[in-house]
C-alpha cells in the first residue's frame, strides 16, 4: 500500500511530504519530496549584496537565526580576508550558543508533542521565550535577528545584557534536568525511542550527515573542536557522542548539547565581564566594514566610507571561499563565489537538514510505521533550510 | 597531524599521471581547489575516499556555478571533508552548455544523490547514471532552468500609486465593515 | 452618461447593470412590511437577529484553525499556544488536523509555487463557515520574496478575512488578528441556505 504524508502533516515539522509504501504495518520504501518551501533565495542572492542577504538566512533555518547570521558572515569574511575583533567574536559565541539552545528546546518540544509527551512542549517554549526576550533585548526582533554584520556585530550590546543572560544561563542546567527527569528513564519514552530509526556510523558518513545525528551514531566529529572558528579553541566543553545511533541516542546527544551549551555562553560572559563593558564591535576596516555611526556624524571620511558601503555596498576580490559553521543541526556553510562587486555571483547553501533528511529512507527500511514519525522528528529537519 | 591539500593534490598527481589536474589560482581563492576532467572523476572520487592516508570518506556537498560568458560555461563543484584527518579539499569539472553531462558519484558518496538533482533542477546539467534525475525543489512540470544567468528573477512590479497611472486608493466601505458593538472587546 | 472616474483596478465583478431594477413600491402597512421580509428570505426580525447573535457567538468563540504551518510564521502561531500568548483564552486552542474539522485557516509562511496548489486543495476541503488569517508579509504579499519561486500573496489563490503584517508578526500581533476575525464573524449575517437570519442593513442614503 503506498501512503502520502502529505505537506500538510501535524508532525512533518513544516511542509515535507513522505511517500511510504508500506506492507501491512512495515515501511518497505520511503521517499521524501521537498520543495514545497522553495523560496529562491540562492538566486536572489545575486541580485543583493552580503549584508542585504543577512536577513534572508535569518528566514533558512528559522529556529536558530543566529546561526544561519554567522555562517554567512564568517563566509564573506574568510572572502575578504578579515576577521571580527575578539570583543565581537565573544559575543557572537554567546549569541549562537543561546540560539543552540533555543533551537533544541523547540526541538525536544516538538518531537516530545509527536511522540504524545505534550508537557515538554510547554517547558521547552517556555525557555524558548526566554531566549527570545534576550533576543529582544539585543537587536530589537523575537526571531529574526539579523544581528551579526560582516566584520561584527550591528550595534554594541545594550547595557544590562549581560547580566540578563547571566540569569538565564545559570538557571538553564535546572531545565535541563527537568527535561531529564521527565523523559530519559521514562518507560514509554524508552519505548518509543530506544532502538527506534537506528543508523549506523558508516551509512551517517556515507550519507553525509551531520551534527547530533553523526555524533549519535558514535562519530565524534564536531567543527567547533575539529575545525574552529570564532575563537571556539578558547572554550572549554565536551562534545557529546551517542553509541547505537538510535532515535534515544540523539536525544542525549542533543540535552547534553543543551548543557555544553550553557557552560559556553557562562564562559563568554566571563570573557566579555574581562573585556570591559564597551568596546570595539565591529572591525576598523572601512573598506569593507561601515564605520561606527559616532564617527560618521563627525569625520568627513567616515561619511564617505559609511554612504559607500551602505549605498553600492563592498567591493570584495574576485574568488570564492566556503566557510561552514556548526549549526545546531549540522554543518552548516556558505559559498561564495565573487566577481569583485558589491553583489555576489554565487552563493551556494550546504545546509545540513537537506543532506540529513537524506538519512530517512535507510533509517526507517523495514520498520514499523509508527516510527515514521519518531524517526522525521529526531532527524530535526526545517524545512525552511532544505528549500531554501 | 592534519593531512595538508598540497599532499593531497601531490598524490593526485602521483596516481593519475597524464590527467589534467590544474589547480586554481586566484587573488581570493581561499580553498584549495583543484579543476579535473569529468571522465576521470569517478575514478579519482573512489581513489580519494579508499586510500588509507587520504580517507575522504565525506562528500560535504555538489553544487553548480554559471559563468554566463565564459566557456566552459557551467562548473559543478565537490567539496570533500576527510574526518579521520580533519582535510578539505574542493574539485572542479568544467562543463559545456552545449554537452553539460557528468558522470554521477552517487557509487562513491551516497549522498550526492539529492545534491546531484538539485544541481540539475538549477542548471539543467545531466549527471549520467543518477537513478532518479528529476527535479527536486522546483515543481516538476516546471520548464527552464532558474538559477541561469539568463533566466530571469521572476521579480513582480508591486503595483503603487506611484508607478500605476491613474491608480486609485479604494475606499472600503465602512458601513459594511463597522463592527457591532460588543460587550468584552479588551481594547 | 459615462463614469468620469478612472476604471478601479481592485473592482473584480464586473460592473453594475445600467438599468438597475426599480424597488417594489414602498410598504403600506406593517404587515405588508412582514410579508415582503418573508418573501425576501428573512426570517422573523427579532428572533431572527437573536439566532444570528448566538450562532455568531458560538462561532466566533470556539474557532478551530487548521494546524497549516509553512514556515517562520508558524513558529509564532506554536508560540501562542505556548503558555505565554495563551491562545485558549480564546477558544481557539484546538489546531484540528484535518481541514474536514478545522474552520479557520491560518496560512502561516511563504506559500511557494509548488505549494499553491495544495494550499486551494485543502481550503476546498474546509467546509463552510471558513475563514482565512493570511499571518505575515510572504503570506499578504510575497514578503520579503519577490521572485520566481513565492506566489505574491495568498489571496491570489484563496479569499482572505484578515491581513497580520509583521515578519513575522509578534503572537501578540497574531492573537489581535484573531481578535479582528472575531469581531467580523459577530458582525456577520449568517445565512442557512437562502434564508438570512438577521434582516438586512439600510445602507445610509442608498435607494
Amino acid at each position: 500500500m503506498t501512503l502520502n504524508m502529505g505537506p500538510q502533516h501535524p508532525s512533518t515539522h513544516g511542509v515535507l511530504r513522505v511517500v511510504l509504501e508500506l506492507d501491512g504495518e512495515t515501511v518497505v520504501k520511503a521517499k521524501p519530496i521537498i520543495g514545497y518551501l522553495h523560496t529562491g533565495m540562492e538566486k536572489q542572492a545575486e541580485y543583493k549584496t552580503y549584508t542585504q542577504s543577512i536577513p534572508q538566512t535569518d528566514r533558512m533555518d528559522y529556529l536558530a537565526p543566529m546561526s544561519n547570521n554567522l555562517a554567512l558572515c564568517l563566509a564573506a569574511e574568510k572572502l575578504l580576508g578579515i576577521a571580527a575583533p575578539a570583543r565581537a567574536q565573544a559575543i557572537r559565541v554567546l549569541l549562537t550558543e543561546l540560539t543552540r539552545i533555543s533551537a533544541h528546546c523547540v526541538w525536544l518540544g516538538t518531537h516530545a508533542l509527536d511522540i504524545g509527551a505534550m508537557t515538554v512542549f510547554f517547558y521547552c517554549f517556555r525557555e524558548r521565550e526566554k531566549v527570545l526576550s534576550i533576543y529582544e533585548h539585543v537587536c530589537g526582533a523575537r526571531m529574526t535577528a539579523s544581528y551579526f554584520r560582516v566584520g561584527g556585530l550591528s550595534a554594541d550590546i545594550p547595557a544590562g545584557f549581560l547580566d540578563r543572560c547571566q540569569t538565564f544561563v545559570d538557571e538553564m542546567p535546572a531545565h535541563a534536568d527537568e527535561y531529564e527527569r521527565l523523559l530519559s528513564k521514562n518507560p514509554i519514552w524508552l519505548a518509543r525511542t530506544r532502538g527506534v530509526a537506528p543508523l549506523s556510523a558508516a551509512d551517517a558518513v556515507a550519507l553525509g550527515a551531520t551534527g547530533p545525528i553523526l555524533r549519535g551514531s558514535g562519530v565524534r566529529w564536531d567543527l567547533r573542536k575539529n575545525e574552529p572558528y570564532c575563537d571556539y579553541d578558547q572554550y572549554d566543553f565536551e562534545v557529546p557522542t551517542g553509541e547505537h545511533g538510535d532515535a534515544y541516542d540523539r536525544y542525549r546527544v542533543r540535552v547534553q548539547e543543551i548543557r555544553q551549551a550553557t557552560r559556553i555562553a557562562d564562559q563568554a560572559i566571563q570573557k566579555l565581564r574581562a573585556m570591559g563593558e564597551r568596546g570595539d564591535y565591529r572591525l576598523r576596516d572601512f573598506k569593507y566594514v561601515v564605520p561606527p555611526k559616532e564617527e560618521v556624524k563627525t569625520s568627513m571620511e567616515a561619511l564617505i566610507h559609511h554612504f559607500k558601503i551602505v549605498a553600492h555596498g563592498f567591493f570584495p576580490p574576485v574568488g570564492e571561499a566556503y566557510q561552514a559553521i556548526e549549526a545546531p543541526k549540522g554543518e552548516l556553510g556558505f559559498y561564495f563565489v565573487s566577481d569583485g562587486t558589491p553583489r555576489p555571483w554565487r552563493m551556494k547553501v550546504r545546509s545540513p537538514s537537506f543532506v540529513n533528511l537524506q538519512t530517512l529512507p535507510t533509517m526507517i527500511q523495514g520498520r514499523l510505521v509508527a516510527d515514521v514519525i519518531t524517526a522525521i522528528g529526531s532527524l530535526d529537519i526545517v524545512l525552511g533550510e532544505i528549500d531554501r | 597531524m592534519a593531512l595538508a591539500p598540497a599532499r593531497v593534490e601531490e598524490r593526485l598527481r602521483e596516481r593519475f599521471t597524464g590527467t589534467s589536474i590544474e589547480r586554481q589560482t586566484g587573488e581570493a581563492v581561499r580553498d584549495h581547489t583543484l579543476v579535473v576532467p569529468a571522465d576521470r572523476l569517478v575514478e579519482m572520487a573512489a581513489f580519494l575516499r579508499d586510500e588509507p592516508e587520504l580517507r575522504f570518506a565525506m562528500l560535504s556537498w555538489v553544487g553548480g556555478v554559471d559563468l554566463l560568458p565564459r566557456e566552459p560555461r557551467f562548473e559543478v563543484i565537490y567539496h570533500l571533508l576527510s574526518l579521520e584527518h580533519t582535510c578539505r579539499i574542493t574539485l572542479k569539472v568544467r562543463v559545456h552548455e552545449a554537452e553539460p553531462h557528468v558522470p554521477t558519484v552517487i557509487g562513491v558518496w551516497p549522498t550526492a544523490n539529492w545534491h546531484e538533482r538539485e544541481t540539475y533542477d538549477f542548471y539543467g546539467i545531466v549527471f549520467d547514471g543518477h537513478p532518479d534525475l528529476t527535479r527536486i525543489l522546483l515543481p516538476d512540470d516546471w520548464v527552464g532552468w532558474p538559477l541561469r544567468k539568463d533566466s530571469p528573477l521572476g521579480y513582480q512590479e508591486v503595483a503603487f500609486t506611484h508607478n500605476t497611472p491613474g491608480r486609485m486608493l479604494p475606499k472600503p466601505d465602512l458601513t459594511v465593515l463597522k463592527p457591532k458593538k460588543v460587550r468584552y472587546r479588551a481594547h | 452618461m459615462t463614469d468620469p472616474r478612472p476604471e478601479n483596478p481592485f473592482r473584480v465583478l464586473p460592473a453594475p447593470a445600467e438599468n438597475p431594477p426599480t424597488a417594489p413600491a414602498a410598504p403600506g402597512t406593517e404587515a405588508d412590511a412582514a410579508r415582503e421580509d418573508v418573501e425576501r428570505g428573512v426570517l422573523f426580525p427579532p428572533v431572527g437577529g437573536m439566532v444570528n447573535w448566538a450562532v455568531n457567538q458560538a462561532r466566533a468563540n470556539a474557532i478551530w484553525p487548521l494546524g497549516f504551518g509553512l514556515a517562520c510564521c508558524a513558529i509564532e502561531m506554536m508560540a501562542i499556544v505556548g503558555p505565554r500568548f495563551d491562545i485558549s483564552r480564546f477558544g481557539a486552542e484546538v489546531f484540528r488536523a484535518s481541514p474536514r474539522q478545522a474552520d479557520l485557516m491560518i496560512v502561516a509562511g511563504r506559500v511557494s509555487i509548488k505549494m499553491a496548489p495544495v494550499v486551494r486543495q485543502l481550503y476546498d476541503q474546509m467546509p463552510d463557515p471558513k475563514w482565512v488569517i493570511s499571518m505575515g508579509a510572504c503570506a499578504s504579499c510575497g514578503g520579503v520574496f519577490n521572485n520566481y519561486a513565492i506566489v505574491q500573496g495568498v489571496d491570489k489563490i484563496v479569499p482572505v478575512d484578515v491581513y497580520v503584517p509583521g515578519c513575522p508578526p509578534r503572537p501578540e500581533a497574531l492573537i489581535h488578528g484573531i481578535m479582528k476575525l472575531q469581531e467580523k464573524i459577530l458582525a456577520s449575517n449568517v445565512q442557512v441556505g437562502t434564508l438570512t437570519l438577521a434582516p438586512p442593513r439600510k445602507k445610509k442614503g442608498a435607494a
